[in-house]
């Protein structure tokens, strides 16, 4: 007594979000049907395991007939296959390219390649997201990045526009995509305290002010690729540090701004050196695409470290970098005031975001 | 030259890959009607190409433009090979011949490959300019509007119902011609798809004219269904009503539409037909029934077809009824012959229609029905398709000679269909026997007058219907009579069959709900005369043990009427399945139905007796619950007045029955009011038990469901807008081979039930609700295989509801009003009464009988007089008014806490719930940005979108409305007929991926055509046929679907305006989007 063939095919598309939710996570219809069991969908309903198999079955197909227009979400909406009324069709495009952060957290900053593609086992592994799933976030990845790599405009409005997602979505991928294309290193073990979303608002500020898009909104890749003149200038600000002079100048402005306005005032004034090297070495070697990719590395190393050993809270963090920051403004020599601005900028909320207490 | 078609190739979007190195295709089409074809440019390498053609204009014969589809085909243009088929488009054109239908097709089609299903969209527009023509030889019926609903449709009114009608067309099937041998699977699907779509436009016309000669304008309840009958060919075959419709004037339909106190009554009745009713429909008939075992043998069938009563065929207590000849006798009589002599003279007095307008239907006689085992042989000449005609013919001739032993004159809710395996075939045809309202039967009978109309007809519109119109003392079978519980005047029968829907102005008690008797028989493998032989002397004992399972089931639910019987029996090579599915109500005008009584055979058992106790409180239980589910809780009648002789106004007009109607007999019957005689099953073998067992493993629906397969859903009245059509399609393999007939009764049994277990299941977020139009279909496709098809809707409705149905809805509606809006006659052809031709074609075998309420009293069937009520009969409250109203509310309550449980449950279940929140915030977010999305995509880069304007949303229903709406404007028939093959079975997901991929494409081209017409619904859909055939080892399968409906574009019902000039923007907008 098999049951050879079992469909059920409504005019408007039947979709239970429970179930679409275990399809995304990737479970197998079996596993499924355990999962709803457990969540209690039975004692909802007058239903057996049968029923519920059944049920399972005809949604997972269902979805993944829909995967196709999925990967395309602009097709969604016009084609005619099945009638899915909008706010639904929001729902399930915005969860497909939902991801896990456990898992984003794993590739983010790796080539979206073949190659990375062969250790999702691992990533499955070690993070707990079924394969499938895993997959399927990987492919979201790769083919947004497709997408908006040939595009001109801002980023996350082309991620927005073209694949119909939330904003905060798209400030997601937009993050991953920027980091893909310039290979940060996240994956390093100092790093690993840092979460996907420290990473996205970090992107979010670097897409934001050293890009080319930053100056320019019309050219291809404006997003995705530092600025490189702005990098090149970068190079000036060597001066800060290379001029004994400037050093100890801006190192007692600072640290009369500061005395008295924390307990951490003294490590500040032993540290100053230190660190100012630090920040301002980073600066002068983004011209290297080795040292682009250690950037995150090297804010960590060269100051956060530094810091949290000393027990410097985020208030102390936020009051030097001002001060530091500010300070350079009222040494005469310094000239290049507006590259400071900007890399300073996106260093200080960089840090300030990274810095957890 | 009649006509001019001009069609526009637009543009197309989401076009395959045809070219594997450039992942583009250079996308041409070709557009062809009857024997001219056009081209249009290729424009190459985009898989979203904008041709934007010149008008491709043909200059046809209106018969042409009935007959021929227009064709159109996209092709992949190849340099250096021949063309490749991306996919084609079949456009029927017959909605723009009609002047009130659609003006211009304009849309998106799905370009559809039967290979490859669906690949890609194509907008076309499409116009017609006709001429008069005034060849009064024409060969064409343009104009005359097609329905497939089987009611007066909305918005009309029916000047005149002029009758019956019915074609058929035969040809070859192009899967048997020699040439399918060589050429590929495409050709040969495409092929059959041109066929059929020409032979249905041809089955049209031809209709067409036949309502034109009869001076009509309309088919009303069209019904055309394909026979494939393999080698012997493939006939496609049509039934109908013909009607005259006229256009309700806006004003007179908001009249009809509005009623100033029932505003949400008018939500309530929906059934379109149903407006306005009130006049006293038929008198009610007493379904009856007839010993099926005689009739199978040919020879004799026609003689014994009425002569039934066998002595033991009994049915409840009142011994065999006859015993009371009773007043009505001589008027009924009388006006039995005044219709008698109209309606004979017609060939075949029957209407496909299963709800009417008031006044029209006047008896009801019980279900007709007859069956008969022809064996196929090959239709030599095409064009005189005399043997199928014959088959028809015969079969039709025994249902009017039925419907007259029931006293009745014509058939309502007539309907025929077929089940074919190899070479044999089963014709069925069934139908509502009744009398129609003589004044609407012969002209200058108008002129009698209201008064005179109310002083023959008393009966209330409530129960009128439920009023025998035989003659009780010379009835067709045994039965128990008692007076009409309503009226209390005239005699009603205990049990009432029908084919019909449930009349609107019906008094009714409490809900309804579906009630299916389901079986199976194994049969030896045969062939040819043997194998008929077979299985017409299976039929009786099947039509047999439906009828008690019918009737047990529906004394178990402690109901005393069906209505939208629909028996199926499908035959295939070593078994033969039944199915019958009604809609079971109790009828206040009806007795209430006695309990069922369990009898042992063996006495002094003990452990039986203890066993038969048992058994017999399960029953009384599930009774006693069942009448709260359905919250049947008659008025009890108080015995001194049902005891108390009835005045009897019209003793003085007993002129025409000779027999002594004596006041003895009244009151000898009176006697017998008041008891509730119980229905016994005796058991004296293990097949009983699992009779009965089986009786009671029939699951109720779920709280907050309800389900039934007509119309409207007895008891429920504020339906919200919310509709859910879906299709379920589930094969069973039958792994061992030496099945029992019981143990297969009980595979069947579950899975009907498990199905609809699966859609309580499936569909429970919108409880409360109701699955209407239930519509279940069965095959036996291979030997081992049963498949069961089921299509339906789900309607929501209002949980605080009030009970109270919109009685004086009825009542408010005048007669004088009635009268003006319904001026039915009915045309009389005084031709020919038809010459019953020998049959010359084989025949193996006949079976008829009528669909009876007694039962055939074998052994298990003991009459037992049951003195006084039994305890789980009697209904707690005496008096009229019945609390429903507790009830809803504990109901409600109780259905609250489910989902406050459910609601606890969910957010225990880990990280879903969260997620839902956090979308529930992107979404709204989402909506405000989505249009700016699109403008902006598009100037970003044009190449990537589609110019597609939103989609329409086209509802679809089995039922003839959607609720809470009015069909303004009813754009045409839709009927379409769909092969989908593959070679790759696996790779698409088995067959359920397969076919579940073919419905949803199906689905989506029905909708496709009818937004393209302008509408926005699709009403009175139906899924005739799907033909499923596998082959798994070959990793192939192939699909035939054919479906059909009536499109429509619906305003909600609030809304004042009719909004079509939104659609003709949408269409504009859309035609517009594609241009650009």
């Amino acid at each position: 007594m098999a049951v050879e063939l079992d469909v059920f095919v409504g005019n408007t598309t039947i979709m239970d979000e429970e179930v679409y939710q275990l399809w995304l996570d990737g479970y197998t219809v079996n596993d499924a049907v355990k999962a709803r069991m457990d969540a209690g969908v039975l004692e909802e309903c007058e239903a057996d395991a049968d029923v519920l198999l059944s049920d399972t079955m005809d949604q997972y197909r269902t979805f993944q007939m829909c995967e196709r227009l999925l990967q395309s979400p602009a097709k969604l909406a016009n084609q005619l296959l099945f009638q899915i009324t909008p706010h639904r069709q929001v729902m399930l495009i915005e969860r497909y390219y939902a991801f896990d952060d456990t898992f984003v957290r794993e590739v983010l900053g790796k080539k979206l390649s073949k190659g990375t593609k062969k250790d999702l086992d691992d990533i499955s592994a070690k993070t707990g997201v079924t394969l499938k799933s895993c997959r399927r976030q990987f492919d979201n990845f790769k083919r947004v990045f497709k997408v908006v790599e040939e595009l001109k405009g801002p980023l996350v409005e082309n991620i927005r526009q073209h694949f119909l997602l939330s904003d905060k979505l798209a400030r997601d991928y937009a993050a991953i995509v920027f980091f893909a294309n310039n290979r940060f290193e996240t994956g390093k073990k100092k790093l690993q305290y840092l979460t996907f979303q420290d990473f996205a608002l970090c992107a979010g500020q670097l897409i934001n002010n050293w890009t080319v898009g930053a100056v320019d909104n019309m050219v291809e890749d404006m997003d995705v690729d530092l600025d490189k003149e702005f990098l090149q200038e970068l190079k000036e600000l060597k001066i800060l540090i290379a001029d004994k002079d400037l050093l100890d100048q801006h190192k007692s402005l600072v640290c009369t701004a500061l005395r008295g306005k924390t307990k951490a005032f003294a490590e500040m004034e032993a540290n100053f050196k230190n660190l100012s090297r630090g920040l301002v070495n980073i600066a002068t070697k983004l011209t290297n695409t080795k040292d682009v990719r250690d950037f995150f590395i090297d804010l960590v190393e060269k100051f956060i470290e530094p810091c949290r050993s000393d027990r410097w809270t985020a208030a102390d963090i936020k009051l030097y970098l001002t001060h530091y920051t500010n300070s350079a403004h009222i040494l005469d020599p310094f000239k290049h005031q507006a590259v400071w601005d900007r890399y300073m900028g996106v260093i200080k909320s960089c840090i300030f975001i990274m810095y957890h207490d | 030259m009649p006509g001019k078609l001009k069609a526009k190739i637009v543009a197309g979007r989401h076009l395959p890959v045809m070219d594997r190195a450039s992942d583009l295709t250079d996308a041409f089409v070709e557009v062809k009607f009857g024997n001219t074809t056009f081209k249009t440019d290729v424009f190459p390498k985009s898989l979203n190409p904008q041709w934007n053609s010149e008008w491709f204009k043909f200059e046809v014969d209106d018969e042409d433009l009935q007959d021929e589809p227009l064709q159109i085909t996209v092709l992949d243009h190849d340099t250096y090979s021949a063309n490749d088929a991306i996919g084609k488009v079949y456009i029927d054109i017959d909605p723009l011949l009609c002047t009130e239908a659609a003006s211009v097709i304009s849309g998106w089609f799905p370009i559809y490959d039967t290979i490859h299903g669906i690949r890609g969209e194509i907008n076309v527009l499409v116009k017609v300019e006709l001429f008069n023509d005034l060849n009064r030889f024409r060969q064409s019926s343009c104009g005359v509007k097609f329905f497939c609903t089987t009611s007066i449709p909305r918005g009309y009114r029916a000047a005149m119902v002029h009758g019956f009608l019915e074609e058929l067309v035969v040809n070859e099937d192009p899967e048997y011609q020699w040439i399918d041998r060589i050429r590929t699977p495409r050709a040969s699907n495409e092929a059959r798809q041109r066929l059929i779509s020409l032979m249905s436009g041809e089955l049209q016309r031809k209709i067409g004219l036949k309502v034109l000669e009869m001076g009509g304008n309309a088919v009303v309840g069209y019904l055309q269904c394909f026979d494939l009958e393999g080698e012997s060919g493939l006939v496609v075959r049509a039934i109908g009503t013909a009607c005259t419709l006229e256009k309700l004037t806006s004003g007179s339909l908001a009249s009809a539409h509005t009623h100033p106190n029932t505003a949400p009554a008018s939500n309530a009745c929906n059934s379109p037909s149903k407006d306005g009713k009130e006049s006293p429909l038929a008198h009610g008939c007493r379904s009856t029934h007839n010993s099926p075992v005689h009739s199978a043998c040919s020879s004799q069938r026609l003689s014994q077809n009425f002569s039934v009563s066998v002595p033991t065929l009994i049915f409840t207590g009142m011994g065999s009824g006859g015993s009371a000849g009773k007043e009505a006798g001589p008027l009924k009589t009388l006006l039995r012959q005044q219709t008698q002599t109209a309606l004979e003279q017609r060939e075949f007095p029957f209407f496909t229609l299963t709800s009417f307008p008031p006044g029209f239907l006047v008896h009801v006689g019980g279900v007709v029905s007859a069956r008969s085992v022809k064996l196929l042989d090959r239709i030599h000449n095409p064009d005189e398709p005399e043997t199928r005609d014959a088959w028809w013919e015969e079969i039709r001739q025994e249902i009017k000679s039925h419907a007259k032993a029931l006293g009745c004159h014509a058939v309502v809710g007539y309907s025929e269909n077929t089940s074919i395996c190899e070479e044999v075939c089963i014709l069925s045809a069934s139908g509502t026997a009744a009398i129609l309202n003589h004044r609407y039967m012969r002209e200058g009978c108008l002129d009698i007058g209201s008064t005179d109309q109310r002083f023959e007809d008393p009966s209330p519109p409530s129960c009128g219907f439920c009023h025998i119109p035989y003659d009780e003392l010379n009835m067709p079978f045994p039965a128990q009579l008692t007076y009409c519980y309503n009226c209390r005047r005239q005699k009603v029968p205990d049990v009432l069959f029908t084919t019909i829907d449930l009349p609107a102005e019906a008094a009714v008690t409490g809900k309804g709900c579906l009630i299916q008797a389901r079986l199976c028989r194994l049969k030896k493998k045969a062939q040819g005369e043997v194998n008929a032989t077979v299985i017409s002397n299976l039929l009786p004992f099947m039509e047999y043990e439906l009828h008690t399972q019918l009737m047990n089931k529906l004394k178990l639910r402690s109901m005393n009427a069906l209505f939208g019987l629909h028996i199926q029996i499908s035959v295939g090579e070593n078994m033969l399945l039944g199915l019958a599915s009604a809609t079971g109500v109790y009828l206040t005008a009806l007795p209430a139905p006695g309990g069922i009584q369990i009898a042992g055979k063996t006495t002094g058992d003990m452990s039986n007796e203890q066993h038969i106790l048992t058994i017999q409180k399960r029953i009384n239980d599930t009774i006693a619950r069942n009448k709260e589910l359905y919250q049947i809780n008659p008025p009890e009648l108080t015995e001194e007045g049902v005891g108390s002789p009835i005045p009897e106004p019209r003793h003085r007009s007993r002129l025409f029955r000779s027999h002594s109607e004596s006041s003895d007999e009244v009151s000898e019957l009176d006697l017998s009011h008041g008891k509730k005689d119980a229905f016994v099953l005796e058991i004296d073998d293990t097949d009983a038990v699992e009779d009965i067992h089986s009786l009671l493993t029939d699951a109720s629906p779920p709280a907050g469901f309800h389900s039934c397969n007509t119309e409207t859903m007895p008891g429920i009245y504020n339906w919200t807008t919310a509709v859910q059509m879906f299709t379920s399609v589930r094969v069973l393999r039958l792994s061992n081979a030496n099945l029992s007939n019981q143990s297969l009764n009980k595979i069947f049994t579950d899975l009907c039930e498990n199905l609809l277990k699966s859609f309580y299941f499936k569909l429970r977020s919108m409880v409360p609700c109701c699955l209407c139009h239930l519509n279940f279909n069965v095959a036996v496709p291979e030997e081992e295989l049963i498949q069961v098809s089921v299509t339906a809707v789900a309607m929501t409705f209002d949980k605080d509801q009030t009970q109270e149905r919109p009685a004086e809805r009825f009542i408010t509606k005048g007669g004088s009003e009635t009268d003006e809006q319904l001026q039915f006659s009915l045309e009389l052809c005084a031709d020919s009464s038809s010459t019953n031709s020998q049959p010359s074609s084989r025949i193996s075998g006949t079976v008829s009988l009528f669909t009876p309420a007694a039962k055939l009293c074998q052994s298990q069937l003991v009459v037992v007089h049951s003195t006084g009520v039994p305890e789980n009969t009697i209904v707690s409250s005496r008096a009229a008014s019945v609390d429903y109203g507790s009830f809803a509310d504990r109901c409600s309550t109780w259905l609250e806490l489910l989902r406050l449980k459910a609601h606890t449950i969910r957010r225990g279940s880990v990280k879903t719930s969260r997620r839902t929140q956090s979308l529930a915030h992107s979404v709204s977010s989402l909506e405000h940005c989505s249009p700016l999305t699109e403008g902006r995509s598009r100037s970003v880069r044009s190449s990537r979108s589609f110019g597609g304007s939103p989609v329409t949303m086209v509802k679809m229903t089995p039922l003839s409305f959607l609720p809470g709406t009015r069909n303004i404007k009813y754009l045409g028939i839709i009927n379409m007929f769909f092969i989908r093959e593959t070679t790759s079975l696996r790779e698409e997901g088995g067959v359920s991926g397969f076919l579940h991929s073919f419905i949803a494409e199906v689905f989506a081209m029905v909708r496709a055509h009818v937004a393209a017409l302008g509408g926005n619904a699709v009403v009175s859909y139906s899924m005739k046929d799907c033909v499923l055939m596998e082959n798994p080892n070959k990793n192939q399968a192939q699909c035939l679907i054919n479906v059909s409906g009536d499109a429509v574009i619906y305003v909600r019902e609030t809304d004042q305006e009719p909004t079509a000039s939104m659609t003709n923007m949408g269409q504009s907008l859309c035609a517009a989007d594609g241009a650009t």
